[in-house]
């Protein structure tokens, strides 16, 4: 408790003087954007920028590891640099540069100034140190004003001392996460610019994985067109040879048919690897665990598979899984030596999540291998995401986790029974009769005395019966639309949680 | 010999049928799906049957449940099954009852009639056959073993083809032996795997083939 007191107050006069760093930063930021835009030396803006984004960024920090309060970074992301065409200059809308300078000074200066974050921190550099330096002072000035009081030693500014300065200290602890978040106020990401990161960030996923696929039927048509077509082609014109020779040499038309016989078996070689590699036949007949384990039979290593699903996840998903964990297994004995492998496919809500363990050497880098980046190509079709803990000398733990993995329909089935379902539904459509009819219009009619008893049941009761009749009634009414809208609630929430 | 046959497409069935009938078999079921496969199996207890793994409805392995099924109604019915590609995973879940009288074969040895019927009339007196795809792969997976390394090659080639299902003579045929030299490598083998030996062609294949399925966890 004392410790925490004391580190409330530790961390608000720290905060305090960062905010007095800002004094300094605002009023170097007022000449710069004095001399930028009245007398055009822009040079400085971007210098400026990265400068007060800087800033942001350590508020940002302590915000999150002071108090919890995270917050995102709002920018958008910067621009690729310029690229020179073939002739060496640089094209920049209708004019061309000698070098990349220019353009890439205007490409920065449109990022910065287009972009609503930067405005905003600016915003927050003139706003923090009266608002948020306050904020982050006020138990101390709190408990100094509540001694200063107790001085006066009159007995109601001692009151009103003792309890300011009590105020100060129980304040104090709390004062970093109200200053939090005050900083997410302004430095947080705008819903406007998270859904513009969302959209950006889905359109390169949506590339991706169109780009993809595309590649893979590539590969598939050229597999077709150079494996079974043309010795298809070779089947048939060895085929019409043999016709020609059936009856003049039966001898080498019997050779012919074998020769026939043979390219077809090796077509058909050709075509079952060629399956395999776009859907492989057992995930097609058992499902993600068979296939694996079916795997782990023809892998060289020793591979012990653990499997713990409800129903079979959505196809794509099963099958990007799949060739996951074929990569992993791959990269195991490949790169990582290893002799054991342990993969455990289980599921949490509505994700699926494959953790894939071996004993190897370790010191696998997503950064370096090709491999790893595969996986990661693949994953963010689905927006998977690959957690890859492997240290030096080992173990290695790739652990994948993909969202949405099984049908919507099974996984709510799974969260609420069907008498629950149907309850629900009783509830919804008919909490209105015992409370408005039943309920509130007979108390209404019964208070005012009135004569109409309509089909209101507890007028037609015994005169001491009616009120609790009447009151049950609100009470049924009341206790329906309530338990009906915690279980929809409820029921949003965990679908917000698996989707 | 009374042969059910299961096989959805009508092209494959229909080659089959006429296959086996050339070859003194009798089809009395050819069915196309999974249900009628298990009534065909229950009802009419052929002498062997010959069964697609993929078959309708569903299009999964449908034909082999059916099979399995079967074989734990009527132990040891024999069962040939058939299949686009083979798995060590389906191998094992035909062996795991040990009662032999299965085979599992890739459609594309049907080329091969007489080799395909042999396997046929082997299935159907309790033997087992079992592709040459599938031992390749057993043998792989064991490449790390310790026993199998101690084989020399020749001893290996005749794992192999014993494995497969075939018998003394069968395979001193095809690697240009003597039937006395195959008995001594397989004598080798089965000392050096630390076998008990059995003078049963069947019984010999099944321990062979639970000792390469047993060794991986």
């Amino acid at each position: 408790m004392v410790l925490k007191t004391m580190v409330g107050f530790g961390r608000g006069l720290a905060l305090v003087t960062l905010a007095v760093t800002n004094l300094v930063m605002l009023a170097v930021s007022a000449v710069v954007l004095v001399l930028c835009f009245g007398l055009g030396m822009i040079f400085l803006f971007p210098a400026t920028v990265r400068m007060v984004r800087g800033r942001a960024r350590q508020a940002r920090q302590i915000a999150g590891a002071w108090s919890g309060v995270e917050i995102d970074a709002p920018y958008s992301p910067a621009p690729p640099p310029p690229q020179p065409q073939r002739d060496g200059w640089y094209r920049e809308g209708r004019q061309l540069y000698r070098t990349s300078l220019v353009p890439s000074f205007n490409r920065t200066w449109n990022w910065m100034t287009k972009d609503p974050a930067t405005w905003r921190d600016f915003a927050w550099l003139l706003a923090e140190p009266p608002v948020g330096g306050l904020l982050a002072a006020s138990p101390l000035i709190m408990v100094g004003c509540g001694v200063a009081l107790v001085r006066v030693w009159q007995p109601v500014e001692v009151l009103a001392g003792v309890v300011l300065a009590i105020a100060g200290v129980l304040v104090a602890p709390r004062i970093a996460r109200v200053h939090g978040l005050w900083t997410r106020l302004l430095l947080a990401p705008t819903k406007k610019a998270r859904l513009a990161n969302e959209v950006r960030h889905l359109t390169q996923v949506h590339t991706e994985a169109v780009d993809s696929q595309a590649a893979e039927l590539r590969r598939i048509e050229r597999d077709l067109h150079d494996g079974a077509q043309a010795r298809l082609v070779a089947i048939g014109m060895t085929l019409g040879a043999a016709e020609e020779l059936v009856d003049s040499d039966p001898t080498a038309a019997k050779a012919l048919i074998a020769k026939v016989r043979e390219a077809s078996a090796a077509s058909l070689i050709e075509l079952r690897q060629l399956v395999r590699g776009i859907h492989p036949p057992v995930l097609a007949e058992r499902g993600l665990g068979d296939a694996v384990r079916a795997l782990a039979l023809d892998s060289p290593l020793k591979v012990t598979v653990s499997v713990e699903l409800p129903v079979r996840p959505e196809a794509p998903v099963e099958s990007a899984a799949y060739f996951v964990i074929t990569e992993l297994l791959a990269n195991a004995s490949r790169h990582g030596d290893a002799r054991n492998v342990a993969v455990d496919i289980s599921h949490r809500r509505s994700a699926l999540r494959v953790t894939v363990t071996d004993d190897g050497h370790g010191g696998a880098d997503p950064s370096r291998g090709s491999g790893l980046r595969g996986i990661e190509r693949r994953l963010s079709a689905f927006d998977g995401v690959l957690a890859l803990n492997s240290p030096p000398g080992g173990p290695t733990v790739a652990t994948v986790e993909l969202p949405r993995a099984f049908p919507a329909d099974a996984v709510r089935r799974s969260t609420l029974p069907v008498w629950k379902q149907r309850l629900l539904a009783v509830c919804w459509g008919l909490f209105w009769l015992p409370l408005f009819p039943q309920g509130l219009a007979a108390m209404f009619s019964k208070i005012f005395g009135s004569d109409v008893r309509s089909w209101f049941l507890a007028l037609y009761l015994p005169e001491p019966f009616q009120w609790p009749v009447i009151l049950g009634m609100i009470a049924l009414g009341v206790a329906m639309v309530s338990f009906a809208v915690m279980t929809t609630k409820q029921m949003k929430e965990r679908e917000g949680s698996c989707v | 010999m009374r042969v059910v046959l299961a096989e959805d497409l009508y092209l494959l069935r229909d080659g089959l049928v006429r296959l086996l009938q050339a070859h003194g078999f009798e089809i009395v079921a050819a069915v196309e799906s999974g249900p009628e496969l298990l009534r065909a199996l229950l009802d009419e207890r052929p002498e062997v049957a010959v069964v697609d793994v993929r078959l309708p409805p569903t299009f999964t392995d449908e034909g082999l449940q059916a099979a399995l099924t079967a074989r734990r109604a009527i132990p040891g019915l024999p069962v040939l099954v058939l299949s686009q590609h083979v798995e060590q995973l389906y191998a094992r879940e035909l062996l795991a009852d040990g009662t032999g009288g299965v085979g599992y074969l890739l459609k594309d040895r049907v080329f091969n009639s007489g080799q395909f019927v042999d396997a046929v009339r082997r299935v159907a007196s309790g033997g087992t056959a079992m592709d040459p795809d599938v031992i390749a792969k057993l043998l792989a997976s064991n490449a790390r073993h310790e026993p199998l390394g101690k084989l020399t090659p020749r001893e290996r080639e005749v794992l192999e083809l014993m494995a497969e299902g075939r018998s003394n003579a069968a395979i001193a045929q095809r690697l240009y032996l003597s039937e006395s030299a195959v008995s001594k490598h397989t004598a080798n083998i089965f000392a050096k795997l630390d076998l008990a030996v059995s003078d049963d062609d069947n019984r010999r294949v099944l321990a062979v083939l639970t000792y390469l399925n047993g060794t991986r966890g």
